[in-house]
């Protein structure tokens, strides 16, 4: 199956600059190792140390998390669009009645 | 360095005062040089999903949001060239958390809201290594 990998830009670093690549694989773990395997440098961004996806980074076929469907066992259809969305949060390190 | 329009600017500061006591949260659609600079176009806020009693000192993104956003901008010829989010009576420096939960290659706006009226505006950029935020150059 060949899927589209759409990058956010802030893997693009590690892909060349690439927004998006064409890799093959059945479900997305496949793909995804297809992916890492054309650009490496980005794996540690992607994977724990255990070889789990990292916490903050969210992976959609179509329009479904695949936290919320099959997580990387979930299968793939020819043409399928695979997003990679980072979590993003943050703010100030103001404790209520603290200023610090 | 970061360009903004002032309608950009206008816009952030806006939804920083909305939000007081808490913080606002939003997206920077723009597109980058390549040189590195980015040109910041539209600020498209979006729902800070932290929980009700931490939303005065946090900001969360969904990523079905994120999802949403991208497709726009993309839709639009831009791209995700950012966030921003305010930091209600605290200065517009980004936290160890806000580092912590950082992404390189983004532009961060901070705006800093004092007693409900938007004050200073700061934009920053975590270095590749994560280490730490360099303040960008802000041009209106």
């Amino acid at each position: 199956m060949a899927v589209t990998v759409l990058i956010p830009t802030a893997l693009r670093v590690f892909t060349g600059r690439q927004a998006e690549v064409i890799v093959e694989g059945c479900n997305v773990g496949e793909a995804l190792k297809a992916f890492t395997d054309v650009h490496p440098d980005v794996r540690q961004h992607l994977y724990d140390e255990k070889g789990d996806l990292r916490s903050f980074i969210n992976v959609y076929v179509g329009e479904t998390n695949i936290r919320n469907a099959g997580g990387q066992a979930t299968p793939l259809e020819n043409g399928e669009t695979l997003t990679l969305v980072p979590a993003i949060a943050g703010g100030a390190a103001r404790i209520r009645g603290n200023s610090l | 360095m970061i360009h903004l329009t002032a309608a950009v600017e206008n816009l952030i500061r806006a939804e920083g005062e909305k939000a007081y006591p808490n913080e606002c949260c939003g997206f920077l659609f723009g597109s980058a040089n390549d040189d590195g600079r980015r040109n910041v176009t539209r600020a498209r806020p979006v729902k800070n999903a932290s929980e009700d009693a931490e939303r005065y000192h946090r900001f969360r993104i969904e990523p079905d949001a994120f999802l949403r956003a991208t497709r726009e901008a993309y839709a639009e010829g831009l791209d995700i060239a950012g966030f921003y989010h305010s930091h209600p009576d605290h200065p517009a420096v980004p936290s160890e958390y806000d580092r912590e939960q950082a992404l390189p290659c983004y532009s961060y706006i901070i705006v800093a809201v004092d007693n409900g009226v938007a004050g200073d505006l700061t934009s920053w950029e975590l270095s590749l290594d994560r280490g730490k935020f360099n303040r960008e150059l802000t041009e209106i």
